[in-house]
Formats: structure tokens, C-alpha cells, sequence
């Protein structure tokens, strides 16, 4: 069971040594090792983004009492994988009127930002690909940046409903980011930590969710904000916006996007795994798995509440935001530490 | 434990190398035919009227005024979790001291009406 568990660091481990044995630098090694994971990453990655789009096609046609995909391959287990090959061969129309540099490199940042993110997450005990110190403000830091490829791509697409699109992701995003932040400060002061392993090796007697509800509340609707999924996806309104900020984009710089948004689902759902339900902490199972499981746990409850919500009117999701979810997560802060210093207070009277 | 930032850049790179891979095989397989008509600006079937880049509504760039502050006050917050448990009462009540101070800075773009959106 161990020998299961420990699998991947085993197979590092050996890899290592036999650089190592081939008379390879240190430095050098380390580079090989992190172009292996990055492979790895990138292989998750690709098969994450057919598998959840190939689920949510799936739930979505179970939520409305129809079949969804069933005809390519066992229950339709392949018509993501047809629709890729197909979009190889779509035509990209560029309009004339675009800033070109800008409307080009657009799709390309937010697909590199995506898989930066993957690099983050703690698969494992000992399995995040980039392990730092901070790694849960890097984690933030990072995925912030794809709010600049989205509004590279709504002003550069020089089209109004980008624009609009653009500018509404833009100004719901980072108004959400400021409560997505503040939940996480709860469960930094809870483990004292930053360091995504560590947080999740913290719980391993009692999960997060359990002492910071308010904290995983904030956190989901902050996250499917962040996501711009539904309820909140007025920033791609099809009524209003047509597609918002990628309404110019088709072939395969409109797949980048499409890619984007579901892995990101993924790494969203990841972190408030890692950061609420205790990450690969778990009995029996290999620490992956347990991961894995609750990531997907997470996923379903964001594709159900897509399904169960209409959506939200950009104005009331903007109050809501400032008026409900920032004084909320604050006063989790000074909760959480109240809570902390009258736990250690009583600890210390108790002995 | 600490891998440093060589798999970060290495990631970085990868990625958007990725990213142009995908795009380099659509260019070499996508069919083309282009045109004046199919390379207009995407709109109701008729010309855009008027400039799309514009001065553009107030009310986004107020947004992003507010979330500067509370950003930085974030920078400043997760420091002094991270050490919460070690550190004193005294800590506890300057940080409950300056969150009231932004306390009172979201409570005046309030009264001022900053979140209605109009």
C-alpha cells in the first residue's frame, strides 16, 4: 500500500539516481526533472479538459431529462476527443479591424497561465510540481494574470460586444478576487502555512470546511466568479454579448480559450479541495486518488450549480460582492482569530 | 521541499509553447479562405458604427481604485496570518485596528454610492 502510495516519488527517485550515477549536475537534473512533470502536467491537462467537457455535456443532458452525447465510441466517451480532431481543421477568421499582435498573443498567454497553474497543485505528499514557500499567493498571483489576456482580448478584437465582455470580466474578476483572498486567510491562520502540502497535510486530522464554513462559502461563489461560470457568466452573456470577449475568435485561438476556461475548473476546484477538504489526506487510498476524488467532487458541485441557477444581473452580482461577500470574509478573519486565541487561552488555563 | 522557481519558468515556457504547438497544426491543417466580407467586424450584418476604442465608462476604473486598496490589504494580511498563532494579543489588535481602517474605507465608497451600478 505504501509502495502505492509513494509510487511517483519512487519513480523520481529513480530517475534522479541514475542522473546522478550518469555523472549529470544538480542544477541540470533539476531541470530534466521539472520538463518530466511539465510533460506529465501537460498530458493531465489535455486529458482533464476531454474528460470534463465530455461530463459536462453528460450532466448537463442529465439535468434536463435528455441523452447528451452517446454516439461516438461507449457512451460517448470519445466525442470530445472527435470534436478536438475536428477543430484542427476549422478555418481561424481574423477580422481586419483587430489590433493583431494583441489579438494573437491573447489566447496564448491564457493557455499558458492554465497550465502554470496545474504546476501548483499538490497532488500528493511531496507531488507539486513547482513547491514554494508561498505557493498559495503565488497560486493567486498567477491565475490574476489571465484577467489581462481576456481584456487583451476584448480590446483588441476592436468589436463592441468584446469589448463590454471584456470590460464586465475584467471589473467582476477582480472585484471577486479581493473575497476569494480573504476566505484563504483564514485557513493560512488555521495551518500556518502557505505552502499548498503543508496546508493539506494541516488537516489531517480535521478538515478546513469544518472550521471555516463561512470561509468555503465565500470561496465557492468567489471561484465560480472567478471562473465567470454560471450563475455568473454574464461576462459571455449569449443574449446580450453573443460570445463577450471572444465573440471574434474561431478555429482553434477560440479552442485555446474553450480549453482555459474548463481546465481552469479543474485547478479552482483543486485548490478549494487542497485549501477545505483536507487535499490527499485520507485513509487507505493513495494520496492521489484522494485528491483526484475531491477535485472531482468539487467539479460536479460547480457544473450542479450551473444547472440550478439562472443567471445573475451584472449589477446585483457587483453588490453583492462589495456589500455581502468582502464584509463577510472580513469578519471571518477577525472570527477565525478570536476563535484561535480563545482555543490557545483555554489550552494553556486547561493544563 | 522547496523546488524554487526553475520549475516555474520551466512551466512558463512549456506552456505557451504548448499553446503555439496547438496553434502550428491548426495552421498547417485549417483551409483558407479569406476575403473582404467574411473579415468584417462581427455585428448585426451591418458596418460598425462609429470607433470601438473609447473613453470608456467610470464606472469600471472605480472598481478598480477600491480593489487596489483591498488588494495591497491583502499583500499586507497574509504576513501576519501566516505568523498569527505565534504572535501575541498585541498583533491581533493592531491588525483588527487596521482592517477597521479599510472597514471604514469600504463603508465611505458605499455611502458615496461607488457600488451602484447605474
Amino acid at each position: 500500500m505504501q509502495t502505492l502510495n509513494d509510487l511517483f516519488l519512487i519513480v523520481s527517485g529513480l530517475l534522479r539516481g541514475a542522473m546522478g550515477s550518469w555523472g549529470f549536475a544538480p542544477g541540470l537534473t533539476d531541470a530534466i526533472m521539472a520538463l518530466v512533470s511539465f510533460v506529465a502536467i501537460a498530458a493531465l491537462v489535455t486529458v482533464n479538459i476531454i474528460v470534463i467537457l465530455w461530463v459536462d455535456r453528460r450532466f448537463a443532458a442529465f439535468f434536463q431529462e435528455r441523452l447528451g452525447p452517446n454516439r461516438v465510441g461507449p457512451f460517448g466517451l470519445l466525442q470530445s476527443i472527435n470534436d478536438a480532431v475536428k477543430l484542427i481543421g476549422k478555418e481561424s477568421i481574423m477580422p481586419a479591424a483587430v489590433d493583431k499582435r494583441v489579438y494573437k498573443f491573447a489566447p496564448v498567454l491564457i493557455f499558458t497561465v492554465t497550465i502554470v497553474l496545474y504546476g501548483f497543485l499538490p497532488y500528493g505528499k511531496g507531488l507539486a510540481p513547482i513547491d514554494m514557500g508561498a505557493g498559495l499567493l503565488f497560486f493567486v498571483a498567477v491565475s490574476s494574470t489571465s484577467t489581462i489576456a481576456i481584456l487583451m482580448a476584448g480590446w483588441g478584437s476592436n468589436n463592441k460586444y468584446s469589448l463590454l465582455g471584456g470590460m464586465r470580466t475584467v471589473a467582476q474578476v477582480i472585484s471577486y478576487e479581493i473575497p476569494l483572498a480573504f476566505s484563504m486567510i483564514g485557513v493560512v491562520m488555521l495551518s500556518g502555512s502557505m505552502n499548498l502540502g503543508s496546508i493539506s497535510a494541516a488537516q489531517h486530522t480535521l478538515w478546513n470546511i469544518i472550521l471555516q464554513p463561512i470561509a468555503f462559502f465565500v470561496f465557492i461563489v468567489a471561484s465560480l466568479a472567478e471562473l465567470t461560470r454560471s450563475p455568473f457568466d454574464m461576462t459571455e452573456a449569449e443574449q446580450e454579448l453573443i460570445a463577450g470577449y471572444h465573440t471574434e475568435y474561431s478555429g482553434m485561438r477560440f479552442a485555446l480559450f474553450f480549453m482555459a476556461e474548463y481546465a481552469n475548473l479543474f485547478s479552482v476546484a483543486a485548490l478549494g479541495a487542497t485549501l477545505f477538504l483536507g487535499g490527499w489526506e485520507g485513509p487507505l487510498l493513495p494520496g492521489y486518488l484522494w485528491f483526484i476524488g475531491k477535485t472531482w467532487a468539487m467539479v460536479l458541485v460547480i457544473l450542479w450549480l450551473r444547472w440550478s441557477f439562472p443567471r445573475a444581473r451584472v449589477d446585483k452580482m457587483m453588490k453583492f460582492n462589495w456589500k455581502v461577500l468582502i464584509p463577510l470574509s472580513i469578519a471571518n478573519i477577525l472570527l477565525t482569530g478570536v476563535g484561535i486565541k480563545l482555543y490557545q487561552y483555554f489550552s494553556t488555563v486547561g493544563r | 521541499m522547496s523546488t524554487g522557481y526553475l520549475p516555474l519558468v520551466i512551466f512558463a515556457a512549456g506552456g505557451m509553447l504548448f499553446a503555439l504547438v496547438v496553434l502550428a497544426t491548426n495552421w498547417l491543417f485549417r483551409p483558407r479562405h479569406g476575403g473582404r466580407e467574411k473579415e468584417r467586424t462581427y455585428e448585426c450584418g451591418l458596418d460598425t458604427e462609429g470607433q470601438t476604442w473609447i473613453q470608456f465608462k467610470i464606472g469600471y476604473y472605480l472598481y478598480a481604485l477600491v480593489f487596489v486598496v483591498f488588494d495591497v490589504e491583502t499583500v499586507f494580511l497574509f504576513p501576519w496570518a501566516l505568523t498569527f498563532k505565534a504572535s501575541g494579543m498585541v498583533s491581533f489588535a493592531e491588525m483588527a485596528i487596521f482592517i477597521a481602517v479599510l472597514a471604514m474605507g469600504i463603508w465611505y465608497a458605499w455611502r458615496k454610492g461607488a457600488f451602484e451600478w447605474n
